[in-house]
């Protein structure tokens, strides 16, 4: 449908949500990202049946994480549309950058560079969405 | 042996390859079964993609799954298998031979874009300037001329529509592309549309002016109004060049040494001269006058073709080096000898009809009679010419008006015209005379002269004589007749005869043998215009007779081109006869709307002048004039798309092509079409705008529909919120002959309403409805949660009508309600749910097939060989053979495929593929060599990033040893050079950026296994859809973005390793648990293709269900169909039969399981091992606990019941009052699913009953009758036959009791409004089917079931005999309640399913899957609990064992291990986090 989105969003292709470590969206703060979300099938059409519901859980625990180092877990989101949904998409990815410009660069990069970075939001997908 | 397998023996062997008719999901699934097992397959689809139906869905009921995402890696899966042929645009037109040997002749659409080229960038489609309706939307949104039916389309590539050749075109002489710059000048691409005119006619400027334009009078607007203004849109393209600041002048591409002579600088010469100089040949003109031009010049008077527009036209043709050699005339200082001597290696005549026809008349040499074209001629070379105050024209042609209108502007004070006939035979355009007679000109009709009067050697008089018409003579005119005595003398000054030219051949070498025509033309080849002398070609009017400008300029331009094959010694005629039909519009198809006309110069001006009368279009005019035309070719041949496709993919002169090929056995399942709605007129269907078809709201709630998913309503794009759905449009309705049920309306109203809701929770939706047909797996649930959780409201009744509110656009909905009152209702939005008819082409197919169709001309089966259609060889699956719904379609369609390959099973294997693959490189311990190929997609990419940006940035990448760019790098010549690349560059990882790996990652896997790299030394990074195409406003930031994801990409790529799949052998034999009638058919189906079967039947005979069962509806005898099927299993050599077997252990998978049986009446213990597991346990009746079942004799069950009439044990003649209660036990929460068979079985025994005792009253009471497809009719015959049918719902259920004189039934009857007694003889209970005692088996395989404890199969719609463990199937009862024709075709199905195991010898697993690191693991259990497919366990050493063949490749073990010690293969965690630090290092070390 080629509907344009922020172009601040870079996605990392993994099999299934389920596959979405804790470890993977930490990493990705440590690294820079101002803000990371995981988009997955619809609850209860999951490819590999249940991945999507642990990914949740898994997301849930990490922006707690977040919340307790001083990140903040706003910066972290799960998402659930299905690979007919292209307008949700944008939607999603608007939303999304439109809510990590509101907090800023993520915290972090202020330790390390001193330099204000541009805001990066990436996206960790399913292997449908590619 | 089988005495099957023997007779095949005898016989050649047969062809190991099958055809598929229709690319839908049935033929999609049977194409797939068949390229599994062993077999090469063709599949025939009349559309330009695969996909059918299904594609078109929105999502599928009852799991609401999107219907695309589903169907879409079936779809890939087909596209790329190396043993699938997808001929798209096809059909087949010829059926020859016998089972395992078929001839078929097959016709091919050209597509005009070539497959093996196209890479479906969409190039095409952007610069298509012809939008028409979308199909693949239900005409809803509009697409392209170039097209691809939908996104996900296979074959992945666009196709061009035509209907034919534009009716302008192929009027036009010189083969203009009228459409075509139609459709350019309105977008505004006046340079274009410039262009594609001087494709054909270098003379754009002229023939704007004066051409007789035949294209108008063929324009199918002129059936209803007024033709396109065609040749004011060519004037006001060429006028929009004249007012540029420079010409653009065409390049030529190849300069040629050869000379080529022109004689005569007239429109033929003129134009063959442009086309030889285009082709890079030096070309000389030789004109006899002092102006270039020819009759252009000299005929035609300034007032019509002002004098700098005709130079501006011979000036373009001059800039490209055509010299123009005035005052040479042929034969007095030079021959055509001379020509050739001087090396001139071609000619071309061209030298017109200049010579005026004489009147041959008395007084014809006397001074004042002056012919046509020498008044012309000397006015327009400046010289006076005094006529005198009054003067006769002579003739009705062009010449003739041109002279009166010339006399005039000269002061000429009377002229008259004198014609022989009347104002509709004169040859003179219309508007031509119509501006003469403005001008004051006056027109005498049926006049011929008889004598010029002269005195003193002047013109004083004209004698004429007064004609009428008599019979048509050769020009098909009627020829005019003096009448006798009709004499009279005209006083004139000057007589202007205009009769005609003739041609002065004198130019022409003597001695030579020269064919001249009776009339004295040169004769030459009409399709190539060679004379008969070698190298000497000719056209224009010395070949035609007098004729027009744009005649001649076309004549021009082919003489040209055989010019240039004579030089190029090729063939002069190859190729050049039209192809294409005209395309044709009918009259209804098109609406009114006026032409535009442009002005004119007022009356009084003008005849004080030669200053140009007619004016041109203004810019605005000309767009909205152009906006009038038709798009009657639908493709406008603008060629713009062949200047766009970089990949040089189109090819608009395909033509349609026939294929012959050898197939074993054919397969069709063409599908359906929707019912026409408007046989049910009273809805509205076509009248008003918001009454649409339920195919049309699917595409409407698609989110790439028409509205992008918003519900809109089509009138005024607002959103409705009021829906109503009614229901049996189009089926169970006799009176249009569609008497059947479709069997899938009920289901996708209430899906679409759900959906509707989902969408917006303020949408109300109102189902209207006769029976609410919810029989399927899952369905009733469905149905109840519409009801209870979307709060959808399903209204018993028939619609009687709709009609429209005129204003609102709403629609006003009449039924009768369940209380017998008239209901008027208002909605938004209707929707129809239309059903299903044979697809548009069944009678052709069956004559075609020579197969037998039912009288609603659906396939004819019989249905205990539900896939068998009349003609041996050929089988059929879906739609075609009755409605269904894609779970049955997909089930009927691995059946047939069984079907089909049983004929052909000794030819398994023998016409498929193998790919010889090199040995791989070893890459461990290799420094990462990385090769980086970017990709411009044409201009998809490249047109937004810069890619040579990119790839200066990635040259400074580390490990990057090369990187290049090509303008596709998916094309074939590409995958040479990276094949190349990678053994010239010793490259180890490569990466390509391009677009989707979804659809492409395959093919560059390929290309690098084939160049001996293992396939996961692979990375893509999508630049495309994830870049430039959704950033296109963005350049830099793209380009940016673009660089971050290559980086990301070589990252990951630099740590991939190369992944060993596993080789297992197969063990052949099959398992098949269950010996009823699925059972047993599925294991003859193995058997019978040649697999070795052990059948396990827990009981100690076989029969199962099936021995309950006595007759079918339609009146075969089961019990006989039963003793077949055991007599032939237990000859049967491959099968081995285990009665009172039960399982006790299962292990291992797909190919090789291991499975403990313990049997007969000591129950040994045995091991089988076996590749494939068929579970068919079946199922049984119901006993029920309701109305004293068991309690009475006279009460029973509809088996029973069946069993007591087939054994004769009671006769229908002693029972007089039967009551059939339906439902019992089934739909109620305990049980809340529909048993699928009741309602036809209780039909079946009442149909029964009543042939034996037709007096008998029977009372069926029932809550719907779901008498499905077919079964529908036996409901009408029931009713016919009066079975009274009484209904009930859950709140009214019928009452029984047992009284001391007989049995007492109370019931409601709706319809009566009262309560009915009834004492009945008989009462029979329809209970539903439950499935037999499973849980230990489920235990111990690990299957899943329904809460009903039916099996539950991988997928509900697309897997339906899968199980979601590989090489298990299941089939029959033990999946579903269902009558026993679907059992058989769900047991062939399985059948099918196994074979694509069976058939190979090994199978590779392993790959993308979990593994476990033993030294990390601590037995925590957290894998065995979280894989979803139950597949880690924990083994004899202590640790987590993952089965490679068994993993599903998910990672959820891999993420939540605790200990990190379970890695997902291609995606470790240090892959992912190497990739995603990549995005974050934006400066390279």
């Amino acid at each position: 449908m080629r509907l344009s989105y922020p172009t601040n969003i870079k996605i990392i292709q993994v099999p299934c949500t389920g596959k979405v470590d804790v470890l993977y969206l930490l990493k990705a703060f440590q690294y820079g990202a101002d803000g990371v979300y995981v988009a997955g099938c619809m609850e209860g059409d999951c490819h590999f049946l249940t991945g999507n519901l642990r990914a949740r859980k898994r997301v849930e625990y990490a922006k707690k994480i977040l919340e307790e180092v001083g990140i903040g877990g706003e910066r972290l989101e799960m998402y659930n549309l299905s690979s007919a949904q292209g307008p949700r998409f944008v939607e999603i990815a608007t939303e999304m950058t439109e809510r990590i410009k509101k907090l800023g660069p993520n915290p972090i990069k202020a330790f390390r560079a001193p330099s204000v970075e541009n805001n990066k939001t990436i996206l960790i997908s399913e292997e449908k969405n590619r | 042996m089988d005495e099957k397998v023997k007779t095949q023996q005898n016989l050649p062997s047969p062809v190991g390859a099958v055809l598929v008719i229709g690319g839908g999901v049935g033929g999609i699934q049977a194409a797939l079964d068949l390229a599994n097992s062993g077999f090469k397959v063709y599949v025939v689809e009349e559309e330009s993609a695969i996909g059918g139906k299904m594609a078109q869905l929105d999502k599928t009921f009852p799991t609401n799954d999107c219907s695309m995402c589903i169907i879409s890696p079936k779809l890939v899966e087909v596209g790329r298998h190396l043993n699938i042929e997808v001929l798209s645009y096809a059909e087949v037109v010829r059926l020859e031979g016998e089972p395992g040997n078929f001839s078929v002749q097959i016709k091919q659409k050209p597509r005009f874009i070539e497959l093996d080229r196209c890479t479906g960038c969409g190039d095409c489609a952007k610069v298509c300037p012809v939008e028409v309706p979308n199909a693949f939307d239900e005409n809803l949104s509009r697409r392209k001329a170039a097209y691809k039916r939908y996104p996900q389309a296979i074959p992945n590539a666009f196709a061009i529509e035509k209907r034919g050749i534009s009716p302008c075109k192929a009027n036009c002489p010189a083969g203009i592309h009228v459409q075509g710059y139609i459709a350019l000048i309105k977008q505004k691409k006046f340079k274009e549309a410039l262009n594609l005119i001087r494709k054909n006619n270098p003379l754009p400027s002229i023939c704007g002016r004066v051409c007789t334009h035949p294209c108008e009078t063929a324009c199918s607007r002129s059936k209803v109004d007024d033709p396109i203004a065609i040749m004011h849109l060519k004037r006001f393209v060429s006028d929009w060049e004249y007012s540029q600041k420079e010409l653009e002048v065409p390049r030529v591409e190849t300069k040629r040494e050869e000379r080529v002579a022109i004689i005569g600088a007239g429109p033929a010469g003129l134009s063959a001269a442009y086309y030889l100089a285009l082709e890079g040949y030096s070309v000389t003109i030789f004109e006899s006058s002092s102006e270039p031009g020819g009759m252009l010049y000299w005929g035609i008077p300034e007032y019509r073709l002002p004098r700098a527009i005709l130079k501006k036209d011979i000036e373009f043709i001059k800039q490209l080096g055509v010299e123009i050699r005035t005052n040479t005339p042929i034969g007095e200082q030079f021959s055509l000898e001379d020509l050739l001597a001087a090396g001139f290696k071609a000619i071309f005549l061209g030298v017109g009809a200049q010579k005026s026809t004489r009147l041959n008349i008395e007084g014809e040499n006397l001074a004042g009679v002056i012919p046509g074209i020498d008044y012309l001629k000397a006015i327009n070379s400046g010289k006076e010419l005094p006529l005198g105050n009054r003067v006769a024209v002579i003739g009705g042609g062009n010449v003739a008006i041109d002279v009166v209108r010339t006399a005039i502007r000269k002061g000429t004070k009377e002229v008259f015209i004198l014609y022989r006939r009347r104002r509709e035979e004169m040859p003179a355009l219309p508007e031509e005379i119509r501006e003469a007679e403005e001008e004051g000109v006056k027109i005498h009709y049926l006049v011929a002269p008889k004598k010029i009067i002269g005195k003193e050697g002047k013109v004083v008089g004209l004698e004429c004589l007064r004609m009428e018409l008599g019979e048509p003579d050769e020009s098909g005119r009627p020829r005019p007749v003096p009448i006798a005595g009709s004499e009279f003398i005209l006083e004139v000054d000057s007589v202007i005869p205009a009769i005609g030219q003739s041609i002065d051949l004198s130019c022409l070498s003597q001695g030579k043998d020269w064919n001249i025509s009776r009339r004295g033309t040169l004769v030459v080849d009409p399709i190539t215009y060679a004379t008969n002398i070698p190298g000497i070609f000719a056209g224009g009017d010395m070949v035609s007779g007098p004729a027009t400008v744009v005649e001649a300029i076309g004549a021009g331009r082919e003489a040209a081109i055989s010019i240039a094959r004579y030089l190029q010694g090729m063939d002069l005629h190859e190729g050049r006869e039209k192809k294409l039909p005209v395309a044709e519009i009918t009259p209804q198809e098109i609406k009114k709307h006026p032409r535009y006309h442009p002005p004119k110069i007022s009356v009084t001006e003008r005849i004080k002048n030669f200053q140009e009368v007619q004016q041109g279009f203004s810019e605005e005019e000309a767009i909205l004039e152009a906006s009038r035309c038709l798009n009657c070719g639908i493709c406008s041949e603008c060629l713009q798309c062949v200047d766009a496709c970089l990949a040089k993919a189109i090819n608009h002169t395909m033509t349609e092509k026939y294929l012959n090929l050898k197939v074993g056995s054919v397969i069709i399942a063409p599908g359906f079409s929707l019912t026409d709605p408007i046989l049910r007129a009273e809805y509205g269907y076509g009248c008003y705008p918001n009454v649409i078809t339920s195919l049309e709201f699917e595409r409407i709630l698609s989110a790439s529909g028409p509205f992008q998913g918003h519900i809109c309503r089509p009138s005024d794009h607002a959103a409705p919120k009021r829906i109503a759905w009614i229901q049996c449009v189009g089926s169970r309705d006799q009176s249009i002959n569609k008497g059947y049920c479709s069997s899938v309306c009920c289901m996708y109203a209430t899906k679409e309403a759900i959906i509707a809701r989902e969408h917006d929770p303020e949408i109300s939706a109102t189902i209207f409805y006769m029976d609410i047909r919810a029989h399927g797996k899952g369905f009733d649930q469905y149905y109840e949660r519409a009801q209870k959780d979307y709060k959808i409201r399903f209204i018993r009744c028939q619609v009687s009508k709709v009609i429209e509110h005129p204003k609102s656009k709403n629609l006003i909905i009449t039924y009768v309600d369940e209380n017998g009152k008239i209901v008027e209702e208002e909605f938004d939005l209707v929707v129809l749910s239309v059903g299903m008819s044979p697809p548009g082409n069944f009678r052709i197919l069956s004559r075609t097939l020579d197969i037998k169709l039912t009288p609603y001309g659906f396939c004819q089966t019989d249905p205990l060989n539900p896939m068998e259609t009349s003609r041996p060889g050929v089988y059929v699956c879906g739609a075609f053979q009755s409605p269904k719904d894609i779970p049955e379609t997909v089930s009927q369609a691995s059946g047939a495929a069984a079907l089909a390959s049983e004929v052909i099973s000794l030819s398994r294997g023998q016409l498929v593929t193998k790919k010889e693959l090199p040995p791989e490189q070893n890459v461990t311990g290799v420094e990462p060599r990385i090769g980086v190929f970017i990709c411009h997609c044409g201009i998809n990419i490249g047109g937004i990033v810069n890619v040579p940006a990119v790839k200066e940035y990635v040259k400074t990448l580390p490990q990057v040893v090369y990187v290049d760019e090509n303008l596709y790098t998916c094309s074939q010549d590409t995958q040479a050079k990276i094949k190349e690349i990678i053994r010239e560059y010793r490259l180890n990882r490569v990466v390509v950026a391009s677009c989707s790996p979804r659809t492409h990652e395959p093919l560059f896997q390929e290309t690098i296994r084939d160049a001996g790299l293992n396939k996961y030394l692979f990375e893509m990074a999508n630049i495309r859809d994830q870049c430039s195409w959704v950033h296109m406003d963005k350049k830099e930031e793209a380009t940016e973005k673009a660089k971050a994801l290559v980086r990301m990409a070589i990252a990951k790529v630099s740590l991939t390793e190369p992944l060993v799949e596993q080789e297992l052998s197969i063990n052949k034999r099959a398992l098949v648990v269950g010996g009823g009638a699925a059972g047993m058919v599925a294991a003859l189906g193995l058997a019978d293709q040649g697999f070795e079967v052990v059948l396990v039947e827990k009981e100690n005979y076989l029969g199962g269900n099936l021995r309950n069962l006595y007759y079918t509806i339609n009146g075969d005898n089961v019990q006989e169909f039963l003793n077949y099927l055991i007599k032939r299993i237990q000859t049967h050599p491959l099968i081995q039969i285990i009665l009172n077997g039960v399982i006790v252990d299962a292990g291992g998978f797909k190919g090789n399981f291991k499975t403990g049986i313990m049997s007969g009446p000591g129950m040994a213990y045995r091991k089988v091992e076996h590749g494939v597991t068929i579970i068919a346990t079946g199922g049984e009746e119901y006993k029920p606990k309701e109305y004293f079942y068991g309690e009475d004799p006279r009460i029973m069950t509809q088996q029973e019941l069946e069993k007591k009439i087939g054994k004769k044990e009671i006769d229908p003649k002693n029972f007089q009052e039967i009551v059939m209660i339906q439902c019992v036990g089934s739909r109620v929460p305990e049980r809340p699913y529909c048993s699928r068979v009741c309602c036809s079985s209780a039909i079946k025994n009442a149909l029964k009953i009543k042939e034996i005792n037709p007096s008998a009253n029977i009372y069926i009471i029932y809550r719907d009758i779901r008498t499905y497809g077919f079964l529908e009719d036996y409901y009408t015959q029931a009713r016919k036959a009066g079975v009274i049918f009484i209904r009930y719902d859950l709140q009214n259920k019928p009452e029984v009791s047992i009284e001391k004189e007989g049995l007492r039934v109370s019931v409601f009857d709706p319809s009566l409004r009262e309560t009915l007694i009834i004492n009945p003889n008989l009462l029979i209970l329809s209970t539903g089917i439950i499935p037999r005692e499973n849980e230990e088996l489920a235990t111990l395989m690990k299957l899943p079931r329904t809460p009903e404890n039916f099996f539950l199969e991988a997928h509900m719609k697309l897997r339906p005999v899968d199980f979601a463990t590989e090489g298990i199937f299941l089939c029959g009862l033990a999946h579903s309640p269902k009558p026993l024709t679907e059992s058989l075709a769900q047991a062939k199905a399985a059948v099918s399913r196994a074979c694509t195991i069976l058939a190979h010898d090994t199978i590779m697993v392993g790959g993308i899957v979990a593994q476990v690191e033993k030294e990390k693991c601590s037995a925590c259990l957290t894998c065995v609990r979280v894989c979803p497919y139950n597949v880690p366990f924990i083994n004899d050493e202590g640790v987590a064992q993952i089965d490679v063949a068994l993993c599903q490749g998910c990672g959820s073990c891999a993420a939540e291990c605790p200990g990190k010690a379970i890695q997902l293969q291609h995606f470790k965690d240090a892959q992912i986090i190497v990739k995603t630090s990549a995005l974050f290092k934006e400066k390279v070390a």
